[in-house]
């Protein structure tokens, strides 16, 4: 699995656009399996939207710091004591598929892992 | 154009009223109860306000806290009183789907912080509100179940996400609900049902079992009937949480004694802050005239009881919808990656032959709806290698330079206000296959969201019919600061037309 490189990629320079391809691409990395006509769908709206938000481009921000959230909190931590958690049952009992008390999931590994 | 009709009787009191009565043994919980299950009954099928309601649960709950006062038990003031909750947020065995089909029939093992506040002070939960998907959208049309339908005129939409609560309290089925707001949740479908509705400072109410869409900028907070009703249930859920690691651990400012004061009228000293960038002049393009009308007269309201006003300029502000509609995105793309068939929720495919990652992709296929595919890739993209410093990182900064303008705007003033939303609310349908006309009606609400502040919006009157937004923004921890200017506004053009902003519904729906 890849990153879609710049060069690949339309959209960097202030052109932007997704092809067909780039969206099938970037729904493969977020495990979306889409349709054909969703994959024309989305590229056009897409291109449309990302034109829109390029626009943050324009902002001159030379030594302006990214803002990652509104409240300056760091390292909130609790006191390290153990506290009961969810019963396993009912964790359980909202699950697709379980099995001996674990969550039964679909084969993980390929053959050639 | 068909109105949805407000009974004139118990369900269109006020909160606050009601909870009086309650207390004074004027009134039961069962009966007022039964009295909105009624509602519900008879309008939901049109209006789509709510997506799960159990009218037995609820009539038991209210027998309990009716049993409980007659034992002469201590309650406090909001016990008996329903309330619907937005199903974005966990109730624990009260299936929660935050409007997707991917968690369709969950029953979620635990209540959010904000749920579980509201049961331990005796409220009654009517039921699971309406929403536009994982709360991505302005019209609650992205909901997978269906539409919800603005009481006023039910061809048009009632705002999103949180459309299901405000249709619910506009249309009576409610006397109050909880929204969220990420970019405008809250406020702009308040603004188009004519409710009050508040924006908490980021960080005041608990995220805890708020199911996450963009988590730098979720808030849970009231959406009511009046400024006092909200600051009521805003009281009630706030405050710190050890669960929530970004709850700020400060007193909450007193916010019914703030709605209280505002009420009498008196804002000498006040100072008001207009902000061109949101409908002000060279600013105007989609805003409708109407809107501009109602929120300028609302302006010279506020000056006529002794605030000080002038225009303030915030120039990031233009670049608040770009930045929005990369940081939200970017976020939920990753949080989303929780609904991957394995421990909860819908699985599609498992077969026995397909891999985890083939389930995965069918499932989240099947499970999302478009908008949320959309912003999906979107968010994926924006953070991808090779990309992340032009968008994600880029809308970061752009989110400093509109917190610095808010810093430099309350240097000289003591709010800031705004139109809530360019326009009324407008026909179902009309924008839902168009991403971007759909994200401009958060054009007004995105500011306060990126910086984390306190914003509220409070009906002003009506365009074309439909009901206007005015939004009060203020400093963080600030919260009281908008109940107060909201609660002034509010009682004066009560005053003025001689009856509360919905009885306006209610005598269309007599007349009709």
């Amino acid at each position: 699995m890849s990153t879609p490189s710049p060069k690949e990629a339309p959209g960097r320079q202030g052109s932007a656009g997704l092809g067909r391809q780039d969206v099938a691409h970037l729904a493969h990395l977020a495990r979306l399996a889409l349709t054909d006509e969703e994959l024309d769908h989305f590229a056009g709206q897409l291109s449309a939207v990302l034109d829109a938000v390029a626009q943050v481009g324009k902002a001159d921000v030379a030594d302006v710091p990214p803002t990652t959230h509104a409240v300056p909190l760091t390292n909130v931590a609790r006191p390290d004591v153990v506290e009961p958690s969810l019963p396993r049952d009912v964790v359980l009992a909202e699950a697709p598929a379980a099995e001996d008390g674990r969550f039964r999931v679909p084969q993980i590994l390929g053959d050639e892992e | 154009m068909s109105t949805s009709v407000p009974n004139s009787d118990l369900t269109g009191v006020d909160a606050v009223e009601l909870g009086r009565r309650l207390a004074a043994g004027e009134l039961s919980s069962v009966e007022l109860t039964r009295a909105y299950l009624d509602r519900i009954a008879a309008e939901d099928e049109v209006l789509g306000a709510y997506l799960h309601v159990d009218a037995e649960a609820a009539l038991a709950r209210a027998g309990e806290i009716d049993a409980a006062r007659a034992a002469g038990e201590e309650l406090g003031p909001l016990a008996g009183l329903p309330v619907a909750l937005k199903d974005v947020f966990v109730t624990e065995g009260v299936p929660t789907t935050s409007g997707s089909r991917i968690l369709e029939g969950w029953r979620p093992p635990y209540d959010a912080t904000v749920a579980a506040r509201l049961k331990d002070a005796g409220t009654v939960l009517l039921g699971k509100t309406n929403m536009d998907e994982f709360a991505m959208g302005s019209s609650t049309e992205n909901s997978a179940y269906r539409p919800a339908r603005n009481p006023w005129d039910t061809d048009r939409i009632p705002g999103g996400s949180s459309g299901g609560s405000s249709a619910a309290v506009a249309g009576s089925l409610a006397p109050w609900a909880l929204g969220t707001d990420t970019g405008g949740s809250i406020r702009q479908p308040a603004a188009v049902t004519g409710l009050v509705g508040h924006k908490p400072t980021y960080g005041s109410v608990s995220r805890y079992g708020l199911i996450a869409f963009s988590s730098s900028l979720d808030q849970a907070g009231p959406m009511a009937r009046t400024v006092l009703d909200a600051a009521v249930l805003h009281e009630a859920i706030g405050g710190h949480d050890p669960r929530d690691s970004t709850s700020i651990d400060a007193a909450m400012p007193v916010l019914t004694e703030a709605a209280r004061r505002g009420a009498e009228g008196d804002l000498s000293g006040l100072r008001v802050g207009v902000v061109r960038e949101l409908g002000g002049e060279g600013h105007t393009d989609g805003y409708e005239p109407g809107v501009l009308a109602r929120v300028a007269e609302t302006v010279a309201l506020l000056e006529s009881m002794g605030a000080e006003v002038r225009e303030v300029s915030c120039p990031s502000f233009d670049l608040a919808l770009p930045a929005y509609y990369l940081i939200a995105p970017s976020e939920a793309s990753s949080n989303l990656a929780r609904f991957d068939g394995m421990r909860f929720g819908l699985r599609v495919g498992d077969d026995g032959t397909r891999s985890v990652d083939e389930v995965m992709a069918l499932t989240r296929e099947a499970g999302f709806g478009p908008e949320v595919k959309r912003r999906i890739i979107l968010g994926t993209y924006a953070l991808s290698a090779g990309y992340y410093d032009a968008y994600y990182g880029q809308a970061q900064k752009v989110r400093t330079l509109i917190s610095r303008d808010f810093t430099a705007a309350f240097d000289d003033v003591d709010v800031l206000v705004s139109p809530t939303t360019p326009t009324v609310a407008f026909p179902l349908g009309a924008r839902v296959d168009d991403p971007l006309a759909m994200y401009a009606a958060d054009l007004c609400t995105l500011p306060a969201s990126l910086a984390g502040l306190p914003a509220i919006s409070v009906p002003v009157g009506l365009s074309e019919g439909l009901p206007v937004g005015f939004q009060v923004m203020a400093p963080a921890l600030a919260d009281d600061r908008c109940y107060r200017v909201a609660a002034a506004v509010e009682a004066a053009l009560a005053d003025a037309r001689g009856h509360r902003f919905l009885d306006e519904l209610a005598r269309r729906a007599a007349a009709a």
